[in-house]
């Protein structure tokens, strides 16, 4: 048949030079870039949740907790952010997960390409997610009234927060998505893990009025810590002290989970 | 660059003892392998065989607990980036990004191979038009059919020409006429010079597309040869006989092997026993017997064993029947 000697002509292809590990890095960011083309219903997962909770929180029991629905938005506002990309961290865990089911890490992984090259896809997804998230977040909360009184500064300093804390917590959820075998689990998991974690903090209440027990636990949250360097950034008055206490979960999750994930993706 | 340093001289897959084993399981137990260059070899054997584990070993996404391999000269445990760098692994399942399009799965794996700009627009775009997939380019692979998916996975793993592609299972899952395309790409890759590793549970595949055969059943190599070479060591004449009353098959069952001494294989049909038989005498006498038990017969012939009864007569047991037209 003529059409297979056109099929054998055209396939053929020699090797290019071998692309940097940069390069690598950043086909695989294109790769994110491109899922939140093809999929912008991700947005919706991404910003519905916190939005509700926003407005249901700041309508219903604002007024009862804070005396004022205005003055409740002001507190609470930093600490959904945190809540926000905390929750979302979770999705590269779950896309990782998808990948290894359906066989396209290994196709990855059989390719002349530096092996952690795909992670760096996967950050440049969470980068992104956190950030958008986040801005959209903050601009429904700028339309119902809030004002970070640190001004831009205030606000791009804690979007850098944001990014950090995500970063952290995401290694869980990428340790998650190498071990557990459906990404639905990843999920199940991460709700499981993140509900206490955010409820049991200074995100929604003052923890003034709660049980001495509890505001052990509360007061040493990461999450209370994030969302106390959260407000003091976007307030203009954060102490280093802060910062560093907020730092901690972040530092210590990537320090200790990094080298594990990285270990258990060469080993799969 | 390891390209210009490539080993030419060698067989394409030198396998010595490869094992691997999973707790108790032994699912790949000491293969040998000899695969000369530009050959279209296939590895045959049912479900749970060991023929992926096998691949995925050769591909350097396993490392084996015994024996070595090389890759067109390559060590896999020593050199594995030149392996990968060399070869082209197709799997079980389309190791696709179901939320791009086709053209942009091409373009991010012809990035990843150091294509740069226009060249990996244009290498994707080649792909597709040889593939038959240019309507479909813009289409997301959650879109796509059976086929399509088969079509772009094996393209992409051909963004550069490897010097060895494993394609595990190529067909599973596709209709017949999806089949005879994968069939007709393979053939021309070949064509190409491309030594091709498959992997198969249908017979006929095998006996269709490969020059070699090597058969395994847990984990273990029974047999290899070319499709021939096989069908003569089973024995040369098989008697293939079809029954109008399918519930008396036990009965014939019974009688043939009385009669010529040797085991009688059923079809996956129910109606249909084939059975060795050294003789013209011998398979007159199985006939006649059948007959003088008032058994009818809606069809006979004598000929040389189907790659079925091969693997019958080399494992004891069946293999998956093949999907009827229509069902896969």
């Amino acid at each position: 048949m003529d059409n297979e000697t056109a099929t054998t002509s055209l396939i053929y292809a020699e090797r290019p030079p071998q692309p940097s590990a940069l390069s690598n890095a950043l086909v695989f960011g294109w790769r994110a870039v491109l899922k939140f083309k093809h999929v912008p219903e991700q947005l919706f997962d991404l910003v519905m949740t916190p939005i509700m909770f926003t407005l249901l929180f700041t309508f219903v029991f604002g007024g009862a907790l804070s005396g004022s629905t205005a003055a409740y938005l002001q507190y609470f506002l930093p600490g959904i952010l945190v809540q926000t990309v905390v929750f979302n961290s979770m999705y590269s865990g779950m896309g990782l997960s998808t990948d290894l089911g359906k066989g396209l890490f290994d196709r990855f992984r059989s390719l002349p390409i530096w092996s952690l090259s795909p992670f760096a896809g996967l950050m440049v997804g969470d980068i992104l997610r956190h950030l958008i998230a986040s801005l959209l977040i903050l601009l429904i909360g700028i339309l119902l009234g809030y004002r970070p009184e640190a001004g831009i500064i205030g606000v791009v300093e804690a979007l850098l927060l944001l990014v950090v804390i995500g970063f952290g917590f995401g290694w869980i959820f990428l340790v998650l998505g190498l071990v557990m075998r459906t990404p639905s689990t990843v999920m199940t998991m991460a709700f499981t893990g993140i509900m206490p974690l955010v409820f049991a903090s200074n995100i929604m209440v003052d923890p003034a009025t709660m049980p001495g027990w509890l505001r052990v636990f509360v007061d040493v949250n990461p999450v209370s810590l994030m969302t106390t360097a959260m407000r003091g950034l976007m307030a203009g008055n954060a102490t280093a002290a802060q910062l560093g206490a907020a730092l901690i979960a972040p530092v210590l999750l990537t320090a200790s989970l990094a080298p594990l994930t990285l270990w258990l993706y060469r080993r799969k | 660059m390891p390209d210009t340093a490539r080993p030419q001289k060698g067989a394409a897959i030198e396998a010595r003892g490869l094992s691997k084993h999973f707790g108790d399981v032994r699912a790949v137990d000491g293969i040998d392998l000899d695969v000369p260059r530009g050959m279209i070899f296939g590895i045959l054997g049912p479900n749970g065989a060991g023929k992926t584990t096998l691949l995925r070993m050769l591909a350097t996404l396993l490392p084996p607990d015994a024996g070595s391999a090389r890759v067109l000269g390559y060590d896999l445990a020593k050199s594995p980036h030149d392996v990968r760098a060399s070869i082209a692994m197709t799997g079980q399942f389309a190791s696709l990004d179901e939320d791009l399009t086709g053209r942009e799965n091409l373009i991010l794996l012809a990035r990843l191979w150091g294509f740069r700009g226009q060249s990996a627009k244009k290498r994707a775009d080649d792909l597709l038009i040889a593939f038959d997939l240019a309507d479909a380019s813009a289409k997301q692979v959650k879109d796509y059919s059976g086929g399509m998916r088969r079509r772009l996975d094996i393209a992409a793993s051909l963004v550069v020409t490897p010097g060895v592609l494993f394609l595990d299972e190529p067909t599973t899952g596709l209709d017949p006429m999806a089949r005879k395309s994968v069939w007709r790409m393979i053939r021309s890759l070949a064509d190409a010079g491309v030594t091709i590793l498959l992997t198969t549970q249908y017979l006929e595949e095998a006996d269709q597309l490969a020059a070699r055969i090597a058969v395994i059943d847990h984990g273990k190599k029974i047999a290899e040869g070319t499709s021939r070479e096989l069908k003569t060591a089973t024995g040369s004449g098989f008697l293939h006989l079809t029954l109008v009353d399918a519930t008396r098959i036990a009965e014939a069952e019974r009688l043939l092997e009385e009669t010529t001494g040797s085991k009688a294989q059923r079809s996956s049909e129910g109606s249909a026993l084939s059975l060795m038989v050294d003789t013209p005498q011998n398979a007159n006498r199985a006939i006649a017997a059948l007959i003088d038990a008032n058994i009818e017969l809606a069809d006979f012939s004598m000929g040389a064993p189907s790659l079925d009864e091969v693997f019958f007569a080399l494992t004891g047991h069946i293999t998956e029947s093949q999907p009827s037209p229509g069902e896969a």
